[in-house]
């Protein structure tokens, strides 16, 4: 996957999360909590969503690494293209 | 110890047949019944009186998805209670108003929810959702309803089985009189019917309602009653002393003339109809009235075929033959027994006989049971009367609690 793909995976769980918020003006190096509202019990739904829909693992530690559109995929992109493969 | 006059001063809910007080009691009158056939799940389709009301009407997506039905139906009635009042959410002494919401029980849903969500990962709990504990906290329902409006006075539900609709208003009745607080929203509420445990735990009772046309399964007094047609709903009121709604100026449905609590101590689930008549006589006496003062007899009956032979055995036992303008209905006839609602719905269908002095009947009787004969029965076709200046609600409930609220018409 791209780090464009894995954004994309984020925003979708975002928009079902927040669905009451616009994200199409969402800045990708921006915290996600400075441009919308998004608690901590959301941030744990990121969380369970990756978790649910994806099988990726996001130790409490590394939830730093969640702040940003942008962070999220670096983040992330290489734990998506270490998943075992669906083929 | 003089008490305080407390009036009702509003009403919202949601009832199968109706999103407000309104067309809640022209489907009464009219007959209408809204009973659906609905998929619950490991159990397939069954009968369920379910709300139709818009859930974005007062909340945002987001509190959709993290609430509750149950609070999700508070929210509704109560932002629909305080406009019916006159009043907003912005305009409310938020730290002086009590939010009383009696629920039969909660928590269920959720839970289910859970297990049935991590069924899907092999039981691994770790896709256990972190909203279940404020989801199930038994406060739950009250305290969506003080989120989404703000309000920051007591807030909390008040478990009573089927009582609990009554419980609710006689609560918020006692803390006003105290002087806890100066306004109340408090009813009741239930979302039981997305729980498939209520409806196998009533199937095996075998206590659960079936007919092919679901509109004619929920028939109490018939003598072809078979069970309970399990519904979901609400009815929350704005409560106010007396002296604080006339210098508003607010409108006043009536007025709390008496109330009665107690309990059986004599089974978990058979009703005791000796403990219900002196509940009912307690009540009415309370209430500074004689059996024959009461106008309508708003019955709790399920249609279970014992249940209301045995709320008649007590209601002929304070009644008698004595009382010639006491008429006798029941409401869930037409929505099915909505649990922790049940008894405020029912009061709130009732409470505008006030005004058109029509007592709304008791449908689905093919044929009445004898045992369940009682004078002043209105059956199948509402009934205009003489007089309606009180109205007696009964709502009992599962570990024999019984409850008896008395309405009375506001006069100076």
């Amino acid at each position: 996957m791209t780090k464009d793909e894995v954004k994309q995976v984020v925003l979708d769980i975002i928009a079902d999360i927040a669905p009451d918020e616009d994200l199409s003006k969402l800045k990708p190096e921006v915290r996600l909590r400075d441009q919308m509202q998004l608690d901590s019990m959301d941030f744990l739904d990121i969380v369970m969503e990756l978790r649910k829909r994806h099988g990726i693992e996001v130790p409490e530690k590394d939830y730093p690494n969640l702040a940003t559109l942008d962070s999220c995929a670096d983040y992330l992109t290489p734990k998506f293209n270490a998943l075992p493969s669906k083929g | 110890m003089s008490l305080s006059r407390i009036v009702i001063t509003g009403v919202g809910l949601t009832a199968p047949n109706g999103n407000s007080l309104a067309e809640f009691r022209g489907n009464l009158l009219a007959g209408v019944a809204r009973i659906a056939r609905t998929e619950i799940r490991y159990m397939g389709p069954l009968l369920a009186g379910v709300c139709n009301y818009d859930p974005l009407r007062h909340q945002k997506k987001k509190e959709l998805r993290v609430g509750t039905r149950a609070g999700s139906i508070g929210i509704y009635c109560a932002r629909e209670a305080l406009a019916d009042a006159g009043l907003t959410a912005e305009a409310l002494a938020k730290e002086r108003t009590g939010i009383f919401i009696g629920i039969t029980e909660h928590g269920n849903v959720e839970t289910e929810n859970e297990i049935y969500a991590i069924s899907k990962f092999g039981y691994d709990t770790k896709f256990w959702s972190h909203y279940h504990n404020p989801r199930t906290v038994a406060n739950n329902p009250a305290g969506e309803i003080s989120l989404n409006l703000g309000s920051t006075g007591p807030a909390y539900t008040i478990g009573a089985a089927c009582a609990a609709g009554n419980l609710g208003l006689i609560h918020a009745t006692q803390m006003l009189r105290l002087g806890e607080v100066d306004f109340a929203i408090c009813g009741g509420l239930s979302e039981s019917i997305h729980t498939f445990g209520i409806f196998a735990g009533f199937k095996s009772q075998n206590a659960l309602a079936h007919h092919s046309d679901p509109n004619r399964a929920s028939r109490p007094f018939d003598k072809a009653r078979n069970g309970i047609v399990i519904s979901e709903g609400g009815a929350l009121y704005t409560l106010e002393r007396l002296d604080d709604a006339l210098r508003r100026g607010a409108k006043i449905y009536g007025e709390i003339a008496g109330y009665c609590v107690n309990s059986d101590a004599s089974d978990y689930v058979l009703p005791n109809p000796g403990r219900q008549a002196e509940c009912v006589r307690e009540a009415v006496a309370r209430s500074g009235l004689q059996p024959r003062d009461i106008h309508i007899i708003n019955t709790h009956a399920t249609a279970t075929p014992m249940g209301d032979i045995q709320e008649c055995e007590a209601i002929r036992a304070v009644f008698g033959e004595g009382c010639p303008d006491t008429y006798v209905n029941n409401t869930k006839s037409f929505i099915g027994h909505a649990m922790g609602a049940a008894g405020a719905l029912e009061l709130a269908g009732n409470l505008p006989a006030f005004d058109d002095r029509v007592v709304h009947p008791t449908i689905n009787v093919d044929e009445l049971d004898p045992a369940c004969a009682l004078p002043g029965l209105v059956l199948n076709r509402p009934r205009t009367v003489d007089r309606v200046d009180t109205i007696l609600n009964n709502s009992f409930g599962m570990l024999g609690i019984n409850s008896t609220l008395i309405v009375k018409r506001y006069a100076r």
